[in-house]
């Protein structure tokens, strides 16, 4: 199986602040990584450094083989192979559902816009949107508003894809309806990288889990093993406390 | 979700009971405010026409005949004023546009024109309109540069536009640095160039952001094109100030106030409610 992203030895500080350190990863084709730990614990700037929206400090990020930590390649080439779904959604608010997946495939992919208009629709008509095309972003709940993000990202057929603790800002009841359209993805071969504090979806989707902890992967393995079986003391300790919280 | 219907449903009698009381303390209110406003609109009235000087003030200032007489001439002056706001506000948004660009630009190639966007904010915003008037009315035509028009109509515009493209740009860009850098964020990770994404992204909503304030300026520019008359320009303030200087009567001056009062007191009005609405839509943006 080839390996659509490798992290090798990834440093990144915030000034003074070590955000990451050492950190080496690996996601074949068609597999899910998923990152917990804490917050603070570097997995959204893990995120961002993967998208190029970070510079690292250190190491190296080869996507596909070809090292896009490099300054000289083309960012914008980087990020068309790319998808991001973030926290807080990051929808237009000025422009319709349909214009909001439309965006990029006219105007970066050089779709004409019936073509990208039949795309979107048909995702649209997939995950259950498909009456919400022409109604304006803060017109839906959150669960559909990040539905539609999803959507976004997946339009521009993206290599990979990077979902930053996408339930986060939701509420209980719409987590569901959006980690079902995640799931959806899993079961198509996309390949992905998540960040999530929903451990019961962890378990559903990962084929490898990484708990991150002051910016280094303190353990990692299957979901049965990291989750169900923890070995590190502070993997021990971090479930536990989301057991606490109810979130397993 | 299914819209619920509210129509099998008539009021309780508490409800009816409520109403009226509602209804009740309404009324009490309504002439309370009328009470008070005829007493002291009237007071003030009464005051004013029975005081010493009314007389001489009416005739110096509200003289209707005089008034009748030279409206065409101080409305054919305000028709320049228009002109003047009109044209120069197309310009003034261009250029505008454009400085508010080149300052947020982080183009290494533009780096010069920042440079340049800058200082020229900085010096137009800084100085007084009056004297870049005074500069560009009487200044350039002193240089006897060839192929340079004197019509002071015409320099009296280019010196507002200088001015107000600076404070318009400042809008503009004030505007786009209040775009929240997520959605910069969500284009660029979409594959949209930094070019696209101002375009597509951050300008459309920056705009829609900043007319409010826009329409502000529209009214004192406006107001401002009233200060192209020390040119020379017969201009609404010019016309009143030639008649007013004929007859030591003041009627022009107060005709041509009433004039640029009937544009702006709708404009800002407008203004107002344009603000309110834009507020009223960013605290509903809150809500998910």
């Amino acid at each position: 199986m080839t390996n659509v992203l490798e992290l090798s030895h990834i440093r990144k500080s915030f000034g003074a602040e070590l955000v990451i350190e050492d950190l080496s990863l690996v996601v074949p084709e068609h597999s899910a990584t998923v990152l917990i730990g804490a917050s603070g614990s570097g997995k959204s700037t893990l995120l961002r450094c993967i998208n190029l929206l970070e510079t690292i400090d250190d190491g190296e990020i080869r996507l596909d083989g070809q090292e896009i930590s490099d300054p000289k390649i083309n960012f914008d080439e980087v990020r068309r192979k790319l998808g991001m779904v973030f926290q807080s959604f990051n929808l237009f608010p000025h422009k319709t559902v349909l214009e909001n997946i439309t965006l990029s495939p006219i105007k970066v992919h050089g779709k004409s816009r019936d073509e990208a208009n039949e795309q979107a629709l048909q995702l649209l008509n997939r995950f259950g949107l498909a009456d919400k095309a022409d109604q304006y972003p803060d017109r839906l709940s959150g669960g559909q508003q990040q539905r539609v993000a999803i959507i976004r990202s997946l339009a521009v057929n993206p290599r990979l894809l990077l979902l930053d603790e996408v339930t986060s800002a939701l509420d209980p009841v719409l987590v569901n309806e959006v980690l079902s359209a995640v799931r959806e993805l899993k079961s198509d071969g996309m390949t992905m990288v998540l960040a999530t504090h929903e451990m019961g979806f962890a378990t559903q989707v990962a084929d490898e889990v990484c708990f991150l902890e002051s910016g280094r992967v303190l353990e990692r393995g299957s979901a049965q093993e990291v989750l169900h079986n923890p070995q590190n003391p502070k993997t021990q300790e971090f479930l536990k406390r989301v057991h606490q919280a109810g979130r397993l | 979700m299914a819209e619920r219907v509210n129509s099998a449903w008539s009021p309780s009698s508490r409800e009816l009971e409520r109403q009226k009381s509602r209804r009740e303390i309404k009324r009490k209110q309504a002439l309370i405010a009328i009470f008070s406003s005829v007493l002291v609109l009237g007071t003030l009235a009464v005051v004013l026409v029975t005081s010493p000087g009314w007389e001489s003030v009416k005739k110096t200032f509200f003289d209707v005949g005089y008034g009748q007489e030279i409206l065409p001439l101080v409305a054919k002056g305000l028709w320049i004023n228009l002109q003047l706001t009109f044209i120069g506000g197309a310009a003034i948004g261009a250029i505008a546009l454009g400085l508010a660009l080149l300052r947020t630009t982080k183009s290494p190639t533009l780096t010069p024109f920042r440079f340049l966007a800058t200082a020229y904010v900085d010096i137009f915003r800084g100085a007084p309109l009056i004297l870049i008037i005074l500069l560009v009315g009487f200044g350039v035509p002193a240089l006897g540069l060839s192929g340079v028009s004197n019509n002071v109509i015409f320099l009296g515009t280019v010196a507002v536009v200088l001015t107000y493209s600076a404070y318009v740009a400042e809008v503009i860009r004030s505007g786009i640095l209040s775009i929240h850098p997520s959605q910069r964020a969500a284009a660029r990770s979409l594959g949209l160039t930094s070019g696209q994404t101002m375009r597509f992204v951050v300008l459309p909503q920056a705009i829609r952001r900043v007319v409010p304030p826009l329409l502000n300026d529209f009214v004192s520019l406006l107001k401002d094109t009233g200060l192209v008359s020390i040119l020379g320009v017969t201009d609404a303030v010019r016309a009143a100030q030639i008649n007013a200087s004929r007859t030591f009567n003041y009627t022009p001056y107060v005709v041509a106030a009433i004039l640029f009062l009937l544009i702006t007191i709708p404009m800002t009005r407008y203004t107002d409610r344009a603000i309110r609405k834009r507020t009223d839509a960013q605290n509903s943006e809150g809500a998910i």
